[in-house]
This record gives C-alpha cells, sequence and structure tokens, in this order.
C-alpha cells in the first residue's frame, strides 16, 4: 500500500456539543502540510475504520504563515499548520483546536476577543485624514527595523494560548497587545495616545500580572521579542503612573 | 433623513481602503468578510508597492509609471485611469507613512525603494518581505478606530450570497450568510461595493489562497454584471510548487538581484540575460513566465529535467538579504528546507492573479448596474493584458479613493425601491432555495474531487500557452463538470459553519467564471500580455485592441467587445530586448517610413 499519514483529530460539532475524537488515514503526497492533510480528508471525509463522517472544520488564509488563521495545537504544541509540514511531525499527528478561545467547530475558534482588545488600546496611529499631507516623520533605519519586528503579529493567538494568566476568567490582555502598545508607543505621531493606552494597561489586567513565565516568546512564530516588549511596556506604565501621581 | 450606508463585502486592502473612504464622507459601513479582516489574502503581497517618488533623484515621474504601466499591460487597457493612479501613487505612500507603516529606510530616515520588474526606475517602497501584510495591517487599524467610532459595522464570518437588485439592475444591498449558523440575512444599502480580490482557487493551485474563488464576482456576473477581459490570467514566473499551493518567490528577489539561470552544455546559463540584455532578469512577468516555459518545457532544459530553473540569491551579502527580503527567505526554508542565502532556489511559474474582473466604468468604479461597485483586484481596470509587479496594491488602494469621491454623488440621487422589504425576500428566498437544494444532494460526485480536475484542466489549457482546439476541448469538459455538479453528495448536514455546504456553492461559481475566461480566450486569436497563442504569434491591433466584455446568459457567456481608449501613449510594439525609449523611436521610424 502506498504511504499514508495517520491524523487523530478532537472534534466538536457546535460550540456547546461535547468533543470526541476521531482518526483518520489519508495517503502522502510529497511536500504535504496539515492543511493538505485536511483537504483529503475533505476529498474522502470516512475514518480509519471506514465509518462515514463529517469533513473536519477548519481556518486559513494565506497558506504561508503570515495571516494567523490556521493556528491550532499539533502534536501538543500551538503553532499555524500551514508550515506544518507532515514530515517533520510524529505520527498520528494530533489535532486540537486552541483551549483559550471559545470552539466555534472542530478546529475552528473564535478569536474575536483579540481583536476587541487592540481596541481598548487603542492600537492605531490618530491621523486627521486620508488626504495628502506630505511624509510622515523621518525614522532612523535601525529603529525601524525593531519596529518592524513588533509590527509582524499576525494576531494569532499562539501567545496566549501558552500564557498562564491569560484565560476566560482573567482579564489580563496578553504579551500580543502589550506587544502591539510598545510597536503605537514608539511612533512619533502614535505616541499621542500614548497615555490612554497605558492607563488601559494599568490595574485589572494590565502590564504587572504578567508572571514572566515566558512561555510566550518561545512560541511566536513570528520570533517577535515579546519579553522585551513586556519589560520595556513594563516601564512605559510605571512611569506613568508616577507621572499621575505627581498630576493629582 | 435617513443614515447614508453601504456595504463593503471584502475587507482586504481594496476593501479596506474603499471603508475608509466612505467613513471620511460620513458614510456609514456595512462591512461583510468571510475572514476576520486583517487575515485578507492582501497579507501575501511580499515585494512592494509602486510610486514614482523619484527618491534617488534620476529623474522618475509619475508620467513614466503611467507610460511603463501601459507598455508593461501590453496597450489594452483605457490610459486615463491608469494615469490617475500613477498620480495620485506618491501622496498614497506618504499616506501610508502617516499611518505608521514600518516601510524601509535609508541611513537618512527617507523611504527606501527598489527595482522591479518591467521598469527602469526604482520605485517600489517596501516593508521588508511583508508589503501587503504592513499595510493591511496599517488600514486595519484605521477601520478599527472608524469601528470604535461606530462609522463600521464588521460582518466577520459572513459569505456573500447574492445582490438585492431591482428590475432596472439597481442594487439595493446584498445577501450574506452567517457561516457559524447557516442563515442567509438581508443587508440593505444605498450601495453595494464589492472588494473581494481575484480568482486563483479556478486553477486549483495558485499562489492564491482557498478563499479566493471569484466567487463573488461570478454571482455579480450572473446577475447582470459584466465581466470584462476574463482570459487574462497572470501567471508569476517564480514560484515554489507545494502539495497545497504554490507559495510566491516574489520578484523583489530579481529586484535586489537576484539572478535567473539553468544549466545547458555543463554550464549556467542565465538566460533572461541573454535574451532580454535591456531589461534582463528585470522584464515584465508574461515575457520572464514565457522563457522559462520555453526553456523547461520545450528546450527541455529544467533542472534535472525537471520543470524547474534556479533563482539564486546566495552570491549576495546575507544581511543585506535580510532586511531586504527576509519574509520570503524564511518561506523557502520553512517549506523547502533549504536556504536560500547559501543555494539558488528552485523555482517555477504559477497561476497568480487575474487582470481581469468586473467591468467598472473609468471615472467612478461603478459596474453597469447602478449602486455597485468594484474594487481591487475584482475589476479589471488598471492592468489590461499584463500587471507589473507592485501595481496591484497601488490600484486596490487607488480604487478607494475613485470610490470614496463618487459615492457621495451616486448617494445624492439615489431613490430607495418602493418595497424593498418584498424586494428584499425575492432574492432570500433564491439564496433559501439554492441552500435547500445543496443539503439534499446526494449524489456520488465530490465537490473537492471536482475541483480539483477543474484546477488541472485549467492550468493545462488556460495558462502559459493557448491552443484553440484545447480550448474548445476545455469548454466542452467544463461543461461535463457542471453537469456533474449536480450530482455531488453531501457528508455534511450541520447547521453549523458547514463548509462543505458552502463549498459547493462556490464550485458552481468556479466552473461557471472558468467558462468565462475559457471563451474569452478562444475568440482572442491573437497573442498579447499573458495570452499567447502560437498559432497567432502576434499582436492584432486591428481586430483585437479591444476589451472583452461576457453577458451572462443562462446558455453561457455571450462576448462583445469594448475599444480601449488611448489618452497619451500610441500603440506600439513591445519588446525588452531594447529600452522604452528605443521601441518608440522604431515606431516612429516605422510610421514615417510607411507614410
Ligand atoms: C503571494 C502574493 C504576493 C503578492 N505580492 C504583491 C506585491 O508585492 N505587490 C503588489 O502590488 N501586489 C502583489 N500581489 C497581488 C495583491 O496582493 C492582490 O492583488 C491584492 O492584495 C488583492 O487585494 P484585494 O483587496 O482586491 O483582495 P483580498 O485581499 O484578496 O481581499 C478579499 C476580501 O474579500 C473577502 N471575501 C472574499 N469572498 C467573499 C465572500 N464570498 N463573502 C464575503 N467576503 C468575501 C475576503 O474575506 C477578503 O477580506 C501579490 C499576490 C499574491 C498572491
Ligand atoms: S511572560 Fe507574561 S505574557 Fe508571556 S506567557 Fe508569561 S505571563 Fe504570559
Ligand atoms: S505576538 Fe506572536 S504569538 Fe502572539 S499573536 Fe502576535 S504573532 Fe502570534
Ligand atoms: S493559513 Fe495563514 S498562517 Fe496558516
Amino acid at each position: 500500500m502506498a504511504e499514508t499519514v495517520r491524523l487523530r483529530i478532537k472534534r466538536q460539532l457546535s460550540p456547546d456539543s461535547s468533543p470526541f475524537w476521531e482518526e483518520f488515514e489519508v495517503p502522502m503526497i510529497h511536500g504535504m502540510n496539515v492543511i493538505a492533510c485536511l483537504v483529503e480528508i475533505q476529498k474522502n471525509p470516512v475514518t480509519k475504520d471506514g465509518k462515514k463522517t463529517t469533513p473536519v472544520a477548519w481556518e486559513c488564509s494565506c497558506l504561508e504563515e503570515v495571516c494567523g488563521a490556521c493556528t491550532m495545537i499539533i502534536n501538543g504544541r500551538v503553532r499555524q499548520a500551514c508550515s506544518a509540514l507532515v514530515k517533520d511531525l510524529e505520527q498520528p499527528i494530533v489535532l486540537e483546536p486552541m483551549t483559550k478561545f471559545p470552539v466555534v467547530r472542530d478546529l475552528v475558534v473564535d478569536r474575536q476577543k483579540m481583536f476587541d482588545n487592540l481596541i481598548k488600546v487603542k492600537a492605531w496611529v490618530p491621523i486627521d485624514g486620508t488626504h495628502h499631507m506630505g511624509p510622515g516623520p523621518k525614522i532612523p533605519e535601525p529603529e525601524r527595523a525593531i519596529h518592524y519586528e513588533l509590527s509582524k503579529c499576525m494576531t494569532c493567538g499562539c501567545c496566549l494560548e501558552v500564557c498562564p494568566q491569560f484565560n476566560e476568567k482573567s482579564d489580563f490582555m496578553g504579551a500580543q497587545i502589550i506587544s502591539q502598545v510598545r510597536l503605537f508607543n514608539f511612533h512619533p505621531t502614535g505616541a499621542s495616545l500614548k497615555e490612554d493606552r497605558l492607563h488601559a494597561l494599568m490595574g485589572k489586567g494590565g502590564v504587572h500580572e504578567c508572571g514572566n513565565a515566558q512561555n510566550c516568546v518561545e512560541v511566536c512564530p513570528k520570533e517577535i521579542p515579546l519579553t522585551h516588549s513586556i519589560g520595556e511596556v513594563g516601564r512605559q506604565v510605571t512611569l506613568q503612573a508616577l507621572k499621575d501621581w505627581f498630576m493629582k | 433623513m435617513s443614515d447614508k450606508r453601504v456595504v463593503v463585502v471584502g475587507g482586504g486592502l481594496a476593501g479596506l481602503m474603499t471603508t475608509i473612504r466612505l467613513c471620511e464622507e460620513g458614510i456609514k459601513v456595512d462591512l461583510i468578510s468571510i475572514v476576520p479582516v486583517k487575515r485578507s489574502h492582501s497579507v501575501c503581497a511580499q515585494g512592494g508597492i509602486n510610486a514614482a517618488l523619484d527618491l534617488h533623484g534620476k529623474g522618475d515621474s509619475p508620467y513614466e509609471h503611467y507610460d511603463d504601466t501601459v507598455y508593461g499591460a501590453d496597450f489594452l487597457v483605457n490610459q486615463l485611469p491608469v494615469k490617475r493612479m500613477c498620480e495620485k501613487a506618491p501622496e498614497i505612500i506618504y499616506m501610508f507613512d502617516r499611518m505608521g507603516v514600518m516601510f524601509n529606510r535609508t541611513m537618512e530616515g527617507n523611504l527606501d525603494v527598489r527595482a522591479f520588474g518591467g521598469a527602469k526606475f526604482k520605485r517600489t517602497v517596501f516593508a521588508g518581505a511583508t508589503t501587503g501584510q504592513q499595510l493591511l495591517y496599517a488600514l486595519d487599524e484605521q477601520v478599527r478606530r472608524f469601528t470604535a467610532e461606530g462609522m463600521v459595522k464588521q460582518w466577520i464570518g459572513y459569505d456573500f450570497q447574492r445582490l438585492i437588485v431591482d428590475e432596472n439592475g439597481v442594487v439595493h444591498g446584498c445577501i450574506a450568510m452567517n457561516m457559524n449558523t447557516m442563515k442567509p440575512e438581508v443587508f440593505k444599502a444605498q450601495a453595494v461595493v464589492v472588494a473581494t480580490g481575484g480568482p486563483g482557487y479556478i486553477f486549483g493551485k495558485s499562489t492564491n489562497s482557498f478563499i479566493n474563488t471569484g466567487s463573488v464576482a461570478c454571482t455579480c456576473y450572473e446577475q447582470g454584471a459584466k465581466y470584462a477581459n476574463g482570459e487574462f490570467i497572470q501567471i508569476h514566473p517564480t514560484a515554489i510548487p507545494g502539495s497545497d499551493k504554490n507559495r510566491l518567490m516574489s520578484e523583489s528577489a530579481r529586484g535586489e538581484g537576484g539572478r535567473v539561470f539553468t544549466i545547458k552544455d555543463g554550464k549556467r546559463w542565465y538566460f533572461l540575460e541573454e535574451m532580454y540584455p535591456a531589461y534582463g532578469n528585470l522584464v515584465p512577468r508574461d515575457i520572464a513566465t514565457r522563457a522559462i516555459f520555453d526553456v523547461c518545457v520545450n528546450q527541455k532544459l529544467g533542472i534535472d529535467g525537471k520543470n524547474m530553473v534556479y533563482l539564486d540569491l546566495s552570491f549576495m551579502d546575507p544581511d543585506y538579504l535580510d532586511r531586504k527580503l527576509g519574509g520570503i527567505l524564511e518561506i523557502y526554508e520553512k517549506f523547502v528546507g533549504d536556504d536560500p542565502r547559501k543555494v539558488p532556489m528552485k523555482v517555477f511559474p504559477s497561476v497568480h492573479y487575474s487582470m481581469g474582473g468586473l467591468w467598472v466604468d473609468d471615472d467612478t468604479d461603478m459596474t453597469n448596474l447602478p449602486g455597485l461597485f468594484a474594487a481591487g483586484e475584482v475589476n479589471y481596470q488598471y492592468h489590461g493584458a499584463n500587471r507589473l509587479g507592485a501595481n496591484s496594491l497601488l490600484s486596490c488602494v487607488y480604487d478607494g479613493f475613485v470610490i470614496g469621491s463618487a459615492m457621495p454623488g451616486y448617494l445624492k440621487e439615489y431613490k430607495e425601491p418602493q418595497d424593498f422589504d418584498a424586494l428584499a425576500n425575492k432574492h432570500l428566498t433564491e439564496v433559501e432555495k439554492l441552500y435547500e437544494k445543496i443539503y439534499a444532494m446526494d449524489g456520488s460526485e465530490n465537490a473537492k474531487k471536482l475541483h480539483e480536475e477543474l484546477g488541472v484542466m485549467m492550468t493545462e489549457r488556460m495558462t502559459v500557452v493557448r491552443y484553440n482546439d484545447k480550448l474548445e476541448e476545455l469548454m466542452g469538459m467544463l461543461d461535463g463538470l457542471m453537469d456533474r455538479w449536480n450530482h455531488i453528495g453531501i457528508h455534511d448536514r450541520s447547521k453549523v459553519l458547514n463548509q462543505e455546504v458552502i463549498f459547493v456553492k462556490d464550485m458552481q461559481k468556479m466552473i461557471t467564471l472558468a467558462k468565462v475566461m475559457t471563451k474569452g480566450a478562444l475568440l482572442r486569436n491573437e497573442s498579447r500580455g499573458a495570452h499567447y497563442k502560437p498559432e497567432f504569434p502576434n499582436r492584432d491591433d486591428e481586430n483585437f485592441l479591444k476589451h472583452t466584455i461576457a453577458t451572462y446568459t443562462p446558455d453561457g457567456p455571450e462576448i462583445s467587445y469594448e475599444p480601449v481608449k488611448i489618452a497619451d501613449i500610441p500603440p506600439r510594439p513591445r519588446n525588452y530586448a531594447v529600452d522604452k525609449e528605443e521601441t518608440k523611436k522604431m515606431a516612429q521610424k516605422k510610421n514615417e517610413g510607411g507614410k
């Protein structure tokens, strides 16, 4: 028999039904990634034991690890399915949805919270309008290069999945948000909202709730220096708190 | 007075820029998208965005940019919209700069630029090799701000189904389906903008994603919108073939100095440099693709006899490469396993972009259906027979400005239909009927397998080289596929995020649009830009300097033509072996000689 790939997938048919496991065996294709395995299941939605089932639902967009859509837990590690190559994975390949977000169906979760949090910290540069007003502020290339790395965050949520402080009960917004705050506070125009952002990171759910476990930086697929961001923003918040105190 | 409300379908660069411009005009927006807009396909764009800022003081100008674009497009383009786009380009870059895009910079802190295909000036602004991502994020942030202010409501996870169009063809909104509940909902609006990107998935594997089905464009076409120049599909010369999609190796690799070669008689043969001394590795995509195809398929000189050639960066400084091209080097490393800083990459052409799309008016981006506008890759406007690299991001953003200016005028004249609810219900019923039918399908065919076949037949017959007998055959094959579509059986009858059911709907759209593309190609007996027929190897301006216009009929597309509008640049033969100015002189001489 031709070479095959074995998968074990945690399934859930709706937000409030109970999860269950199914196993699959699909034909191996040269250079195959986890997404291609899921497509094979769509072509022939039959479990390893020959039982007819429904195709597995999952999310994807770019297929080259720049959009963050296809994030799931693969063999116990949170990562993107599109860049998970079968040849590098132990079998059966175990796929599970992320655990820190509500499941919609199968491997699809609802990560709206991350986008809502971006609103809370005003993660934008407040421009006056899109009409012509000449170039933006000059930025030295070395500074630009550092902050470009931060701007590659694709809101995938890996850093939140592994963060011991981030869960449904806590308000802690996590490393992704903190790092975005660093990015926008750095920008000369973005900095005009710096105080608002820092206030959003004070108190409950603020940056000081980070236990400094450093799990986040280890899983970030974009290798964003998250612990630096947490340190830097932590300092900014402390200074802001002092400033607030003196201004009282 | 009731609120001004417009639906924007699609949150890629084009949809987001349109949304921002509408908000600035005081128009509220319902923004509908399958994926969270920040995950739209525009994130994939790597190389950069063009604007003649002349940052090197070499005499570049918007006119040069315009001239290159029209020449690159093999003249199959209305010139005025291109001219206006190129004039606006520098302002667009500065806008992004003010929004905080981390563009690469020079040591003085100014914007850096690099070279791209089909141009002699460096005019491509870039943010590493993830420019699309960076631009999309900047717009996403601004849209989030308008969302916080209540100007925008985002409908994420909604799949467009149908326009709400009255008997006069006027559009009053659309129906979109909440995919999580599989329930279609009515969106009332005074106008609808579709900005749903390209149709690459019709070709199975392309540099596009699974969500680029072209299905929204197809629905608009089925409901009466004209589809123009469908046969013009760009095949990018350098991609890495993959099991799920082909991953692009951006033209910026060559823009930064990368060289294409293969091995001939035991030696490296830099065939592009030899064949096209004036532009070398930076010839436009149609030219580079045909050369690679010829070397591999006709001369059988691909690497180890396979359909692949080398794209070499390994002779360059690795630090420089990381700074300028980091993103794509990572992609190659991740998906192929080799380090392009050390060894030449192996690449082959892949379907990449559709120059064709919904027909729109030159001045307003409105389709022939009043109240339906089209922005971004989904329209046919700026790229003619061949798009120049880094011009697409520009056209997507520029469309947002065009629609932002045109919309207030349209809304002023807008008249509500007599009985909107009855009209909306009629369309809603159509949608419900379709899903009743799909949910009941219990034949033996599988939609994903049909798709695989569609991809293969289209890639074999409708890409680099086209023959009329093969295209005729393809038309028949597509009809056959459509018959088989009716015999699909579905495995999943769930009402929660049923991706299979949605895909079955999309599959019908893809076959329909494939026929539009193929028929256009069949009837165009000439070679122009990306459309190449060995039986008709020359461009034929007398008969074909005109846009192909497809109109829907139940029996298949009806094709008519519309003249190309020339403003400043008289058509002349394209020849990238010599300088652009040289070809102008040659054309002039020939004209004088003919007198
Ligand atoms: C790999 C790659 C690299 C590229 N690099 C460059 C480059 O360097 N420079 C350049 O100029 N161009 C480049 N291009 C081309 C350019 O990226 C695209 O043409 C452009 O991004 C298209 O943008 P868009 O806004 O039209 O559509 P997209 O970004 O594709 O957005 C489409 C939107 O429509 C939504 N949508 C689609 N269907 C539906 C539906 N049924 N219902 C609801 N919503 C729907 C999607 O959710 C999405 O939000 C590249 C393209 C690729 C594939
Ligand atoms: S360092 Fe902080 S943010 Fe990162 S995982 Fe640990 S607790 Fe979470
Ligand atoms: S910081 Fe990294 S891990 Fe966290 S969301 Fe962004 S890209 Fe993902
Ligand atoms: S599909 Fe975009 S990261 Fe995997």
